[in-house]
């Protein structure tokens, strides 16, 4: 007689398990299943084409009701199993009760529901079956608002679908980056970002605090009080084993319900399988180990030896545009090694983490297209070693021996490209050093490549060494000094590919050659790595020069000199008074006006700086960086407040512009000036940044200096507003910052990268609002005042450490 | 015959930073490196008397703040093309605090 097997959940798992069974023996068992849902099974990944409007229902289901009936399957969907009767061996449904000989569990996961009040109140959604996608289908109808709670693959999936059908759509995600167990942070801000180009908004280290409401969702409050209003909240914070039958049934649950490898329960009559099930402490999310567990189900199901192990997982989000992969681990340790690839232009990201000379662990965004090849390294645990130096390439450029990163490049075919940011490919490059372009000057010249963010120079260097053969020396540039052989740009660039940041990590990962560097890289390090991690790397201040150091100038009798700010070159009465009286408490010997429109106090005693600024500070006065790489002065005209000229209010603009850019460090000393007419009297055009107010608009120019060299600024961009105007001038600081030699004034620098990069950069709505972005985010570090930091911290360093002049003149 | 001084805590000087001690014959910067040794030299630059504790401390040597030139804070020797010497003084630590040798900061304040 057939045995009779009872399966409770047909969902993905239990699908694959009927079809192996039946494939190896159609006779073995009188099935009955049963689903809680009101159908049988489909491919619950697909629900999000689903949202989105990409597939329909009948696309994804994957066994249909000729299918359940030609295999002789009794279905009792829609009915929930109640209970289980393991003494009698029998299941109850809610239309009736049923015998088993062996009984299969499948009954998936519940989504998490954080327990907050509110969170009954109609409108709040779970993502989890067909319901549940059709009820947000029907929501998104309506329009309007959706919160979705969690930024993870399921909350992320159903913002995008929700988004596509044209609801205004916020994610909150409680952690710092979205997808953390997924992605890191790099790849976090990419996703990120491209979702925003979506429409869909996303605030991290957001915590829900209540869901507010009368008879219908109508807004969410946050811990921090933000409250966003919604029609419809998506809660995606999380699943957890299904596991309520099988704890009433006595059988043995931690998270999921335990199984051996056989996918036996303690009760060896029941088997339990998909993402119910708990085995070595690890539990399923995924597709991929459900199959497998499917196959080792049917095998012990038919009395045959299997066992299931558990295998490396890799995650891909199924968001049009946002094309990521993850698998393994990457997380960063002791004994562990990153090799990052990015294309800033392509928005494309690439992290290997390297342990033992195998590949643990890979984190892509926006090209993809590798992923499965290192995947299959991560797990066949291959040694690497042999292909480690062009390994991120991936497999195009692996194979033949030896592997060395010029073979790779010789390999590349004549339309790989080279450089991102100019689109300039391989046989462009070739062409132009055929046509006489022998060296990395002339290519640059000729073709664009590696003229803009830099970051492809080594490989155009080995295009150019592949091609001239051994004509071809590699130029022998500046170092950046006498502890390194690389350039300031080799540096610059391994501290961005390479995240270093700490001094020890760039001087470990570009050989340094002295314990802690000298006078000349210090400085330059110590800016180049608060630049580029602001949040991460805190600021070394015996790495700055004593002006920087101690916030004042240095004189040549060793005093110093002190500055306050005067906003755009606007002060009071007090203010004034304040400074006569400090000029006269603190025995200034020369009060004199600047060339930047303020007032130096010089010749003010080391030990009295602390002082004389609590002063200033206490009359409303901050220190004005008047010796810093930074933002100096914005020197201003009067504008439409009082000159009949006057096309904008100059004055107002230069207060704000100085206001915003304060504190914030940059490779060279930055200066502005804003003039209200094309008079330009307050000499805007030989600034670093040159702000000519017209009838129209605002002409933006920047690469004026007026020291050294004397130069004219060139027009960056006009744009019509203020606000506007505030904006470009952020991202091309924050540009300039980013990509800048140290000691370069802007001059220098876009005589190297080209005006136009810079205007394409900044014209481009979407760079220029990260670059904004990014500078804000370093701005909420460094916007502050030095002198009260300094008088609340430290004033005690400004003494001298002891006073002998009694004991030696004894 | 030394004549130890206890002058302040080691934490009173920055990693890589320096301090000055005034003496009747002015002052003395105290210097601490990276490897937490403690060096004093004559404050004062050899070249246009720039002040050598507001420079910037690398391996044991120390970068004058007006002009670049370097101090050996070991020898007191100027390195590099540039020549010239800043005298030198004992220092010791013991538990955590920074020892100056009275005696030859009497000698200095003779010569
Ligand atoms: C105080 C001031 C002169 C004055 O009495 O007016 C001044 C004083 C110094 N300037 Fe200047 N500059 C001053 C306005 C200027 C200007 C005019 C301006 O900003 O409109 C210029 C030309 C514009 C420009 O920068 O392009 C100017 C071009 C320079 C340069 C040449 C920069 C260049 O790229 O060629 C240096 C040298 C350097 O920075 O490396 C310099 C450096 C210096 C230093 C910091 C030299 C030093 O490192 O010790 C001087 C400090 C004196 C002291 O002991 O305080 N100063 N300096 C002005 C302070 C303005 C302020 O309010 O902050
Ligand atoms: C929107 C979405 C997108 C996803 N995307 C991916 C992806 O891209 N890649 C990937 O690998 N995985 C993805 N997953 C996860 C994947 O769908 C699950 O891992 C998989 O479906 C789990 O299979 P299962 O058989 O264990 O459970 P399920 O497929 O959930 O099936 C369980 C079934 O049991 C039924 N049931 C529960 N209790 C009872 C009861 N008492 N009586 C009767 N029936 C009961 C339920 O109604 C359900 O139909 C996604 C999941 C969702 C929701
Ligand atoms: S012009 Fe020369 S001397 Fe005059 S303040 Fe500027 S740097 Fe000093
Ligand atoms: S005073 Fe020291 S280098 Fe000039």
């Amino acid at each position: 007689m057939k045995q009779k097997l009872v399966v409770i959940g047909a969902g993905m798992a239990s699908g694959r398990v009927l079809e192996h069974l039946l494939d190896a023996d159609p006779q073995a068992y009188d099935i009955t299943l049963f689903n809680g849902e009101a159908r049988g099974n489909y491919n619950r990944i697909m629900l999000s084409p689903v949202l989105s409007g990409d597939k329909t229902y009948a696309d994804i289901v994957t066994h249909d009701d000729d299918w359940y009936a030609a295999n002789g399957i009794t279905c009792r969907f829609g009915e929930h199993v109640v209970a289980i009767d393991r003494a009698a061996k029998k299941v109850t449904g809610k239309n009736g009760t049923v015998s088993y000989d062996k009984l299969l569990i499948a009954t998936g996961s519940a989504p998490f529901i954080i327990p907050v009040q509110g969170k009954d109140l109609p409108g709040v959604i779970t993502y989890r079956d067909l319901d549940d996608t059709n009820a947000m289908i029907a929501a998104a109808a309506k329009g309007g608002k959706a919160v979705v709670i969690g930024g993870g693959l399921l909350g992320l999936e159903a913002a995008a679908g929700l988004a596509e059908r044209g609801m205004d759509v916020t994610v909150l995600h409680l952690m710092g980056h979205l997808m953390e167990r997924q992605l890191d942070e790099s790849a976090g801000f990419l996703l990120r970002r491209d979702l925003e180009k979506k429409g869909v908004k996303v605030i991290c280290r957001a915590s829900t605090a209540a869901i507010l409401g009368e008879t219908h969702v109508e807004a969410v409050l946050l811990e921090d009080k933000t409250v966003l209003g919604a029609d419809l909240v998506v809660m995606a914070v999380g699943i957890r084993p299904e596991t309520r039958l099988a704890n009433d049934a006595g059988l043995t649950v931690a998270r999921g319900i335990e199984v051996n490898a056989q996918l036996q329960t303690s009760d060896p009559d029941i088997y339990a399988v998909g993402e119910c099930v708990e085995f070595n402490n690890y539990l399923f999310g995924l597709v991929a180990p459900l199959y497998d567990q499917a196959k080792v189900v049917a095998n012990s199901l038919l009395g045959q030896k299997d066992a299931f192990v558990v295998k490396e997982l890799a995650t891909k989000l199924k968001v049009t545009g946002c094309d990521l992969f993850s698998a393994g681990d990457f997380a960063e340790g002791e004994g562990r090694e990153d090799i990052v690839f990015r294309d800033p232009a392509r928005g494309v990201y690439r992290r290997l983490v390297i342990e033992d000379d195998a590949l643990i662990g890979a984190v892509m965004y926006g090209d993809t297209s590798d992923s499965n090849w290192f995947f299959g390294l991560i797990k066949d645990k291959t040694e690497i070693s042999e292909m480690r130096e062009t390994l991120i390439f991936g497999p195009a450029y692996q194979g033949g021996t030896p592997l060395d990163p010029l073979a790779a490049v010789a390999a590349l075919p004549r339309d790989a490209e080279i450089c991102g940011c100019n689109g300039v490919c391989k046989g462009t490059i070739v062409d132009a050093i055929n046509a006489g372009a022998t060296d990395l000057g002339a290519v640059r010249a000729v073709t664009k490549a590696s003229g803009s963010c830099g970051t492809c120079t080594g490989l155009v260097e080995q295009v150019l060494a592949v091609t001239l053969g051994d004509d071809f020396v590699l130029p022998t540039s500046q170092p950046m000094c006498k502890c390194t052989d690389m350039t300031h740009e080799d540096v610059r660039r391994m501290i961005k590919s390479q995240e270093l940041k700490s001094m020890p990590a760039v001087r470990q990962a570009c050989n340094w050659t002295t314990p802690d560097g000298c006078h000349s890289c210090r400085p330059a390090l110590n800016f180049y790595l608060l630049a580029d991690w602001p949040l991460e790397y805190a600021d070394d201040p015996q790495s700055r020069f004593i002006n920087e150091r101690k916030h004042a100038n240095i004189q040549k009798d060793g005093t110093f000199s002190v500055v306050p700010r005067m906003w755009g070159g606007i002060t009071t009465p007090a203010e004034l008074r304040a400074i006569a009286d400090a000029a006269e408490k603190y025995m200034v010997p020369t009060v004199k006006v600047t060339g930047g429109q303020r007032i130096d106090l010089l010749g003010v005693k080391g030990e009295d700086l602390p002082s004389i600024w609590a002063d200033l500070n206490a009359a409303g006065m901050v220190s004005g960086h008047a010796y810093s790489k930074g933002l100096r002065t914005v020197k201003t005209c009067v504008g439409t407040d009082h000159c009949r000229f006057g096309t904008q209010d100059s004055t107002g603009l230069g207060i704000k512009l100085e206001k915003t850019l304060w504190g914030s460090w940059t490779p060279h000393k930055l200066k502005l000036g804003v003039s209200g007419c094309p008079r330009n009297c307050a000499e805007a055009t030989c600034k670093d940044i040159g702000i000519v107010c017209v009838d129209s608009g605002y002409q933006i120019s920047i690469g004026g200096a007026a020291g050294m060299d004397v130069r004219e600024t060139e027009l960056l961009i006009q744009v019509p507003t203020e606000e506007e105007a505030i904006a470009v001038i952020k991202a091309v600081t924050q540009l300039y910052r980013e990509n800048a030699k140290y000691l370069d004034r802007i001059y220098k620098w876009m005589a190297k990268v080209g005006l136009d990069w810079i205007t394409a950069q900044v014209s481009d709505l979407e760079t220029r609002t990260a670059l904004v972005d990014r500078f804000e985010l370093s701005q909420s570090i460094y916007r502050t005042d030095p002198w009260a930091d300094h008088i609340a911290k430290n004033a005690e360093t400004y003494q001298p450490l002891a006073d002998l002049t009694l004991e030696a003149a004894e | 015959m030394s004549d130890w001084i206890d002058i302040a805590a080691l934490d009173d000087i920055a990693l890589r930073g320096a301090r000055v001690v005034k003496t009747a014959l002015g002052c003395v910067a105290v210097f601490r490196t990276a490897t937490d040794e403690v060096f004093a030299i004559d404050n004062t630059c050899p070249h246009k008397k720039g002040p050598l504790s507001e420079g910037i401390v690398h391996g044991n040597s120390v970068t004058c703040p007006l002009h670049n030139w370097v101090i050996s804070l070991e020898t007191g020797l100027v390195q590099g093309p540039d020549v010239g010497a800043v005298a030198t003084f004992p220092t010791r630590v013991e538990n955590g605090r920074i020892l100056l040798d009275a005696t030859t900061l009497r000698a200095r304040a003779a010569a």
